[in-house]
């Protein structure tokens, strides 16, 4: 045999040893940049948060300062963002992603511009104009908010599943349903697993959108950290008003990088 | 000339490949003005290698297509074994036809045993049958089990993963294989490799195997039959190649097969038909002074370095041998399989400065060195021949 194993590959040369296992190639393969992007943001969060606990224990603050700041009301807060944020990204992929794929079959394709700009306008409208007139429509409260946020983070995760999609090599389709894969087997088999790093990309830019405007959730009563800094903005309190900002800030960060987790955890392998 | 034993391997008893037949078969895309197949009928017999050939765009994909229902022909039968798949689901049908694609058309997300089990699991194989079918066909293919069945294609060369693609066709021991321009992306010398191993897996399996190129040297090689078409999937010639060569059917077989039909003649001819010369030899690890003495005593200038399992391992000229003992050369030999076709042996020898190629055999062994003597009186004895007929 006169093929030669492409050089640049560390394991290419294991011989007779078994390959290493998945996960040891996954981490061994992470090149700097992923790797930095990894560690730095959970520090950082850590760094600020700190800061901001220091602060919070020494500054002087009087008591409307003290009742928002209270730890046991910004756990709540803290805990209503988060599940704002997560049900509305778990239905964003609920619906984005079948979507999706419905419109890179056969005859719905036709209909992928007109659905995507249907989405285009649901990103494209202010947020809290969106927010506000389902309120009005639907009443206050957490599922408006939640609908709200995922109209908001449809978009990309949409976008991306239909290129994702598209991206596929249809030599790959061709060769699946050539060698007598159903089309439901190549679509769960093949073109869905190869999607995947896109799609997942998609859901991670959903996932700041959403906790980014799951702030303006509190003017529709639909709670989250946002009330910290509303309460600063209609009490002018600075303290109140910057507590509320680094505290959501935080969140984003840290769930940003949660984002960067998932993609890599979910990526396939051998890609 | 004798005929060469592959080519009389179909009339084998153990045949386990299918006949196809196409009557009729129309092939018309709404919206065009052409049929891109215009009524095509074609008997391919049990167990032989044809190759469809022709100019871009004459149908003959399409052809190749039809027979899996990869594309449904307009109208006309198509029967494999004497059933006519237009009676068969689909899925059912493909699963018991191998598929073999250019570059392999591997999946990059699964690793090299599960690409090959992918038919096999869809007909409902247990899992240590499915095993041993993996590792047998790595090993059909030239490729260590052990080492290569965890892989994942990006690991593996552009013709590691064809061959790949050839196991994952045969995976579920089909008696039919479609091939669609298989050996296209990989590098020439590979692909000569991979054409002779295909030769030699289908002495073994006696396949049907269906084959398009567009590469006619290609085609003369591998064929038992080779069909060429024209615009329209027209057939202009359907026949052995030494008939097609010899007897070209009208001026647009003439043309593709161009000219210097006498050269093409090399691609019929194994060099295992030809007389090898055999130069000097030494193993790695002799004292360069017996080596040298023995080549000057042969009047030879260069030694053929063979390793400790007799497999060839260096061609250095005499002036090369330094040191005391004879190491292995780090340069490396491109060798030829005895299976490979005069036409390989010509392309080899160009390229190396001993004009002349090193010839092996089974697992590598070395069997003696081709040279531009030994071919150009092959060429002239097939000229005297041709003259006598």
């Amino acid at each position: 045999m006169t093929d030669t194993l492409p050089a640049t590959r560390s394991d290419s040369d294991v011989g007779a040893t078994p390959a290493p296992t998945g996960s040891s190639r996954r981490i061994a393969r992470l090149d700097r940049e992923t790797t930095l992007m990894l560690i730095v943001p959970p520090v950082l969060v850590l760094l600020v948060f700190a800061g901001y606990v220091l602060w919070r224990q020494t500054a002087d603050l009087d008591g409307t300062e003290l009742r928002q700041l209270r730890w046991s009301t910004v756990i709540t807060l803290i805990w209503e963002h988060v599940r704002l944020t997560f049900v509305s990204s778990a239905l964003v992929v609920a619906i984005a992603v079948p979507l999706g794929v419905l419109l890179t079959r056969g005859r719905f394709r036709r209909l992928s511009p007109l659905v995507v700009g249907v989405a285009n306008i649901g990103q494209a409208a202010p947020s809290l104009g969106l927010i506000v007139l389902l309120a009005i429509w639907l009443g206050f409260g957490f599922w408006t908010a939640v609908l709200a946020l995922t109209l908001y983070g449809l978009l990309p995760v949409l976008r991306n599943t239909i290129t994702g999609l598209q991206g596929v090599d249809p030599t790959l389709v061709e060769a699946g349903r050539g060698i007598g894969m159903s089309s439901a087997a190549v679509l769960f088999r093949v073109e869905l697993p190869l999607a995947v790093p896109v799609i997942m990309a998609g859901v991670r830019t959903a996932l700041v959108l959403v906790v980014g405007t799951a702030t303006l959730a509190t003017f529709i009563n639909g709670g989250g950290l946002g009330d910290i800094l509303q309460t600063g903005i209609s009490l002018f309190r600075f303290s109140l008003m910057i507590a509320g900002a680094v505290l959501v800030a935080l969140l984003a960060l840290l769930i940003e990088w949660l984002g960067r987790v998932l993609e890599l955890l979910t990526r396939p392998k051998g890609l | 000339m004798s005929t060469t034993p592959e080519r009389t391997g179909s009339a084998d008893t153990s045949i386990s490949g299918a006949e196809i037949v196409l009557d009729n078969v129309v092939k018309r895309y709404p919206g065009q003005k052409t049929t891109a197949v215009d009524s095509l009928s074609l008997t391919i017999p049990a167990g032989e290698i044809v190759m469809f050939v022709g100019p871009s765009g004459c149908g003959k994909t399409t052809s190749l297509k039809m027979i899996n229902r990869l594309i449904e022909p307009t109208s006309g039968t198509i029967r494999i074994d004497g059933e006519d798949v237009l009676t068969q689901s689909e899925n059912d049908l493909r699963r018991r036809i191998g598929y073999v694609i250019q570059g392999g058309s591997l999946f990059p997300h699964m690793s090299v045993a599960k690409n090959i089990a992918i038919v096999p699991k869809l007909l409902g194989w247990d899992s240590s049958r499915i095993t041993k079918r993996t590792d047998e066909l790595l090993e059909l293919v030239g490729l260590d089990p052990s080492r290569y069945r965890d892989r994942y294609p990006r690991e593996l060369s552009g013709g590691q993963q064809q061959r790949v693609g050839v196991a994952r066709g045969l995976a579920a021991d089909p008696p039919v294989v479609l091939m669609d321009e298989p050996f296209g992306a990989v590098d020439p010398i590979t692909r000569q490799r991979l054409q002779d191993e295909l030769l030699s897996i289908q002495r073994e399996l006696h396949k049907t195997i269906v084959c398009v190129t567009h590469d006619i040297d290609e085609a003369i090689k591998l064929g038992d039959r080779i069909l060429i078409l024209q615009d329209g999937a027209q057939i202009a010639q359907y026949d052995t190649p030494e008939v097609i060569l010899g007897a070209p059917a009208g001026e647009f077989v003439e043309d593709f097969v161009g000219s210097g039909s006498a050269l093409k003649q090399l691609s019929l001819t194994r060099i295992s038909e030809i007389a090898l010369r055999t130069p000097t030899t030494a193993t790695v690890g002799e004292r360069t002074d017996d080596v040298r003495r023995r080549a000057e005593s042969n009047g030879d200038m260069a030694v053929i370095v063979l390793d400790g399992r007799g497999r060839p391992c260096g061609w250095p000229w005499l002036r090369q041998l330094t040191g005391e003992k004879l190491v292995e050369p780090t340069e490396e030999l491109i060798n030829l399989d005895h299976r490979a076709t005069l036409n390989d042996a010509l392309d080899t020898m160009l390229s190396s400065s001993h004009g002349a190629a090193v010839v092996t055999g089974d697992r590598d062994q070395y069997l003696g060195v081709v040279d531009f003597r030994s071919v150009t009186e092959h060429i002239r004895m097939l000229e005297e021949q041709a003259a006598r007929d």
